[in-house]
């Protein structure tokens, strides 16, 4: 089975190395009939190696020794478990849909081998972290999808704007990993070692300790350096203000990067982590509000957004905040969970916000869509079928993740709890509204794309043909919307086996205290009595009467959100705004940085050092030569005097002896 | 297994040389073509020293011992430990790159431009491998020389300031080393040799100056905060192959100065002062960093990032533990790849462009897509990206440090975030965006040349930061013997 863990990684990697560096030998089928079986080979391995783990053969294993140093292993090697697997078929099978869709979607880009290259090297980097049995490779991982989503942020690098969000979101992912890296750090310090198995197996020695210099409880310490790691690559509040931005990269890579796997790379290694942060109920609370916030105010800012990749960005980052909440109350299975189940309902969501994008020519602005329902009916289908499960409509898949979200956020007992229970409670109703926002304006209602024509001048590369009919997209693009539709629907129903069966077994914890998910067990009787039950529960009628308010606003009385923005100006305006986070960072941090950068270097470089020091003890030499220089006149008589005084001295002190 | 190979590292490429410079300044190519051969031959011999080295062992081995000024017991006394064995080797592969680099280049006094760096790599291994301090002194002063010329003869238009300011700045302080190695020699009886110096028994105030003294030579070499300002001044105006030496190699002589004298002759001075050399590191981590990210200048910019990584350097050797010291060794010939990738980054644009203006770059990727590639792959390694090099020695140093003290590591921490910050947005300035104007238009892609230089970089970087184990492998007992040696007092 080792030689099978091998091909799951390197198969991707070797279709990324070909495509990228041979791309102009084996041509653009080439590249993607290679990337497209390194993916495929490696999906197929990953259904293999699921089975195998589900017949209970578990892996820990040492591929190769990095590097060792000061009683430090470093290795590169593989955790295989339930969690493990679960990853990996949700990435493959992701990456797989991304890879055939993108046949469809980049046809005509000149970039087409590098773009393959790049999301293969991505499915690469991904497994390598999800794989990972240290903390070493962890990291590896980790910075090696930031790299590959830098890359295809900025795939169009001739964009002013995708080269500021590529730049933007690496920086970003760097203020995380910072905290990651020290949070990797103490646990380097206090457990001496990067294994996961070892440092687990000494959490509760740690979860004694005080870290030596500041006094903090290791635990603690270490778990929030780790979540901080998290909230950059799952961009929590407030490291999520890249996320909105990487809609700048192609639309296949929003939904296997920015939504379906890597931004979920946060929540994979907090789950991964629950030993160390069941430890620690700061912790915990820490991440529980975090998550909140992210949850409700993402949500918020995501209802008056008009482009439609944003609309669905907004809502990823929401979706995130529930996932975080999910970890703060220790429900670590429902968070993984919803992460997959999300995974499928947003992959559906963004390709088939792209499938509408390539149907408008590049147009991305709702405002200058409507009506597309008759036109692309499979697109508006499956993006219904998102927008159902984003809601969290029974029986489609969101319903049973969010509400079991939901649940275990009331049921913990975590300070912090009730405001999360709240905050997850409004982003329902919020949720309902923006998700029907969108289908109700860019498929219902008035064609106005007929008429956009006029006000377009400066989407003029893009606007040829803009008076044809929009038609439904070709097959490499519909049939990966369709195939990740089904799971959108079905994969909610998996939630007995998944939460209630003891399917995580040992790789995950959850202290004995927080016993909220028990409590559910409990309760839950099935899918057919849940979806029953969530017919008269509170999240489903607030996710309805968001629906029923779009469907009022949008489709009743479209005048009217016109007029609401008006009255509200004041609120829209914040919400437009994104809260002034971009703002506030462009000239705090990046203006700072500046500032200090220049301070620094003027005043301390050129001035002080070089003015003062340097230069100056040049002067100062040059002056006391200029000054000694006088006395050297070339005149006898001056010497001679000189000599006379001299000589009158040394006589007066030779008299004066004693 | 004959022992005179250290010898043959030093003299194969100080004797090359002398050839190189008969050929004279007409016959370019004949010049170019013995230079690469002599330079090749270099590497060669010092691949059996790595190939042969016994990783096991802790003290020197290939030792080479004969009398040299009797009168005054100087003894040409060379040998290599874990410490210094790698360094032999990546100066002597460097040399190679920085021929290949100047070919087409350097059209003015070729010979005596290409035997000017065949002599400073003969000169550097001998620094690296002396065993003697009088030895080491005479390596270390005669190293200036060539530096200084190929700076002031085929630098910029304002070399001369550099050069001097260059030359001045390190001899001041080699002049206090040499008072110092006096001192040791008297104090030790009449001996140079660095192994008995290493056991004398010296008192806290004399070790104390003595440190002081190391430390003004050896900091302005490193360069440490605030003795650094030479040099974003020399590389700016150093030809290519001058900033590629001086990075990758020269730089590494001040630090390796530390390990060789400071240490292990003066520990209880070297505990006692670590806060300062400590301090003095995080300054050049973090005040470097936001200093070089408003330069406009590609080279200076680079410089600063230079001295920010050699912060870690300096860091990494102070916090006494095994796994910053071998970070600290690590990331030393790391960024000898890496800042020699970058300076010919740096010199492939120039070369073309006559510029390195930040400015007057901007969508180099469009026409230079190869290169681009290229040198995305070493800004990478330059923030320290895993399975690069740069990351290696980055992520041994900050566990390094967090284990002596977290705020220390915390400190060290944030080259995440003002590496990335420095290096990317140069990056995205000169190499993402539309065509800038028409001079970028006009570029051409690299050639097969500078293909094959910038590849066996890449390759390095790729090597090492995938698999560093060799790496740590060898240094490990000469580490490990260096820090009791320094945790035992001289008092």
């Amino acid at each position: 089975m080792k030689a099978v863990y091998l091909i799951i990684p390197l198969a991707p990697l070797l279709g990324a190395i070909l495509a990228g560096f041979a791309g102009r030998a084996i041509g653009r089928a080439g590249a993607h009939w290679v990337t497209i079986l390194g993916v495929a080979v490696s999906f197929f391995c990953s259904l293999l190696v699921f089975q195998d783990v589900q017949a209970g053969h578990t892996f820990n294993g040492t591929v190769y020794t990095w590097m060792q140093s000061g009683g430090l292993n470093m290795e590169v090697g593989f955790l295989i478990d339930p969690l493990t697997a679960v990853m990996m078929i949700v990435v493959t099978f992701v990456s797989l849909m991304v890879h055939i869709y993108t046949i469809g979607y980049m046809a005509e880009d000149p970039g087409y081998q590098r773009f393959f290259s790049y999301i293969s090297l991505f499915t690469f980097s991904m497994l390598m972290l999800v794989m990972s049995n240290n903390f070493l490779q962890l990291f590896f991982g980790w910075e090696a999808v930031g790299l590959v989503s830098y890359l295809l942020i900025g795939f169009w690098y001739t964009r002013p704007t995708a080269i500021y969000a590529n730049l933007k979101a690496f920086l970003v992912n760097r203020v995380g990993d910072f905290g990651f890296l020290l949070g990797i750090g103490l646990i380097a310090a206090y457990a001496g070692s990067l294994d996961y198995a070892t440092v687990f197996g000494k959490s509760k020695e740690l979860a004694t300790l005080t870290e030596a210099v500041t006094g903090w409880p290791v635990i603690t310490a270490a778990c929030i350096g780790l979540f901080i790691g998290a909230m950059g690559k799952s961009a929590q509040f407030p490291l999520h203000v890249w996320l909105p931005d990487s809609m700048e990269g192609p639309t296949p890579i929003s939904a296997l990067i920015h939504a379906a796997t890597m931004v979920t790379a946060g929540i994979f290694m907090v789950s991964r982590m629950s030993p160390l942060f069941e430890l620690s109920e700061t912790a915990l609370s820490f991440v529980i509000v975090i998550g909140a916030i992210t949850a409700l105010f993402m949500a918020l800012i995501a209802i008056v957004q008009t482009d439609i990749k944003r609309v669905v960005a907004y809502s990823t980052l929401s979706q995130l905040g529930y996932m975080t909440t999910a970890l703060g109350a220790s429900a670590y299975s429902v968070a993984i969970f919803h992460l997959m189940t999300h995974a499928f309902f947003k992959a559906v969501l963004f390709l088939g916000a792209g499938s509408v994008i390539i149907a408008m020519h590049h147009e991305q602005d709702m405002r200058r869509m409507g009506g597309l329902k008759k036109y692309m009916p499979i697109t508006y289908l499956t993006v219904l079928i998102g927008a159902l499960a984003n809601a969290g409509f029974p029986p489609f898949a969101g319903f049973f993740s969010k509400d079991s979200i939901i649940e275990a956020v009331q049921l913990s007992q975590v300070p912090g709890a009730g405001f999360a229970y709240l905050s997850i409670l409004a982003a329902v109703f919020v949720g309902g509204f923006y998700s029907f926002r969108l289908v109700f304006f860019a498929f219902h209602g008035e064609e106005r794309f007929r008429h956009a024509g006029a006000h377009h001048g400066d989407h003029g590369e893009h606007g040829h043909g803009h008076h044809a009919e929009p038609h439904e997209s070709p097959k490499v693009v519909t049939v990966p919307l369709i195939l990740l539709a089904i799971p959108a629907v079905c994969a909610g129903w998996l939630i007995g086996p998944m939460l209630y069966g003891n399917w995580f077994g040992d790789a995950i914890y959850i202290a004995p205290a927080h016993h909220g998910l028990a409590h559910m067990e409990e309760e839950f009787h099935g899918v057919i009595p849940m979806v029953l039950h969530g017919l008269t529960s509170l999240p489903f009628w607030l996710a309805l009467a968001g629906a029923a308010t779009a469907w009022f606003l949008y489709i009743v009385r479209p005048e009217l959100p016109a007029v609401i923005k008006q009255k509200f100006s004041f609120i829209a305006n914040i919400l437009e705004k994104k809260y002034g986070f971009d703002e506030f960072n462009e000239w705090f941090f990046a203006g700072g940085a500046r500032l200090v950068g220049r301070g620094l270097w003027k005043g301390g470089d050129q001035a002080l050092i070089d003015g003062v020091a340097v230069n100056g003890s040049a002067r100062a030499v040059g002056w006391i030569a200029g000054m000694v220089r006088l006395f050297q006149t070339g005149h006898i008589y001056q010497y001679a005097f000189s000599m006379i005084i001299g000589v009158f001295v040394l006589l007066t002190l030779w008299f004066n002896r004693v | 297994m004959s022992s005179h190979l250290l010898s043959l590292a030093i003299w194969v490429p100080i004797v090359g040389a002398l050839f190189v410079f008969a050929v004279g300044a007409e016959r370019r190519r004949a010049a170019r073509w013995l230079s690469l051969a002599v330079a090749i031959a270099g590497f060669l011999v010092t691949l059996p020293i790595v190939a042969h080295f016994d990783p096991a062992a802790a003290g020197f081995q290939f030792i080479e011992l004969a009398p040299w000024i009797q009168r005054f017991n100087v003894q040409y006394y060379l040998g290599v430990d874990g410490i210094s064995v790698l360094f032999i080797a990546l100066n002597s592969f460097i040399t190679v790159l920085v021929v290949l680099a100047g070919w087409q280049v350097i059209e003015d006094k070729t010979s005596q431009y290409m035997g000017a760096f065949l002599v400073m790599s003969g000169l550097m291994n001998g620094i690296f491998s002396s065993l003697d301090a009088m030895l080491f002194y005479v390596f270390f002063e005669a190293s200036l020389i060539p530096m200084y010329v190929i700076i002031g003869v085929w630098g910029g238009p304002n070399r001369v300031y550099a050069a001097f300011k260059f030359f001045l700045y390190t001899l001041l302080g080699s002049l206090l080393m040499l008072i110092s190695l006096i001192w040791l020699f008297l104090e030790a009886g009449g001996t140079f040799n660095l192994v008995d110096w290493y056991n004398l028994k010296i008192s806290l105030a004399p070790q104390i100056l003595l440190f002081l003294a190391f430390l003004v030579a050896f900091a302005v070499k490193v360069p440490m905060w605030p003795v650094h300002t030479w040099l974003p001044d020399a590389h700016v105006e150093a030809p290519t192959g001058g900033s590629v030496v001086l990075a990758a190699i020269m730089l590494k002589l001040g630090a390796y100065g530390f390990l060789r004298f400071s240490l292990p002759i003066a520990p209880d001075a070297s505990h006692e002062l670590a806060p300062l050399m400590i301090g003095l590191s995080l300054i050049a981590v973090i005040y470097i960093g936001f200093v070089a990210l408003v330069q406009s200048d590609m080279k200076k910019l680079i410089a600063y990032s230079s001295i920010a990584h050699m912060g870690f350097v300096t860091l990494g050797f102070f916090i006494f533990n095994q796994i910053g010291m071998e970070g600290a060794l690590v990331q030393m010939i790391s960024h000898g790849f890496v800042s020699a990738a970058m300076f010919l980054c740096v010199g492939v644009m120039y070369d073309r462009m006559h510029s390195r203006q930040i400015a007057d770059y901007g969508g180099v990727v469009n026409t230079m897509p190869k290169f681009a590639a290229l040198f995305l792959f070493f800004a990478m390694a330059n923030c320290g990206l895993p399975a690069t090099s740069g990351f290696v020695g980055e992520f041994m140093v900050v566990l390094g440090a967090i284990k002596a003290n977290f705020w220390i590591g915390f400190a060290a921490a944030t080259t995440l975030i003002l590496g990335a910050a420095y290096t990317l947005w140069m990056y995205k300035r000169v190499a993402f965006g539309a065509v800038a104007n028409k001079h970028v238009g006009e570029l051409t892609d690299i050639n097969a040349r500078e293909f094959v230089v910038l590849g066996l970089l890449a390759v390095s970087v790729l090597a090492m930061g995938l698999y560093p184990f060799p790496f740590t492998d060898i240094m490990h007992a000469s580490v490990d013997n260096l820090l009791k040696h320094v945790a035992v007092s001289k008092l």
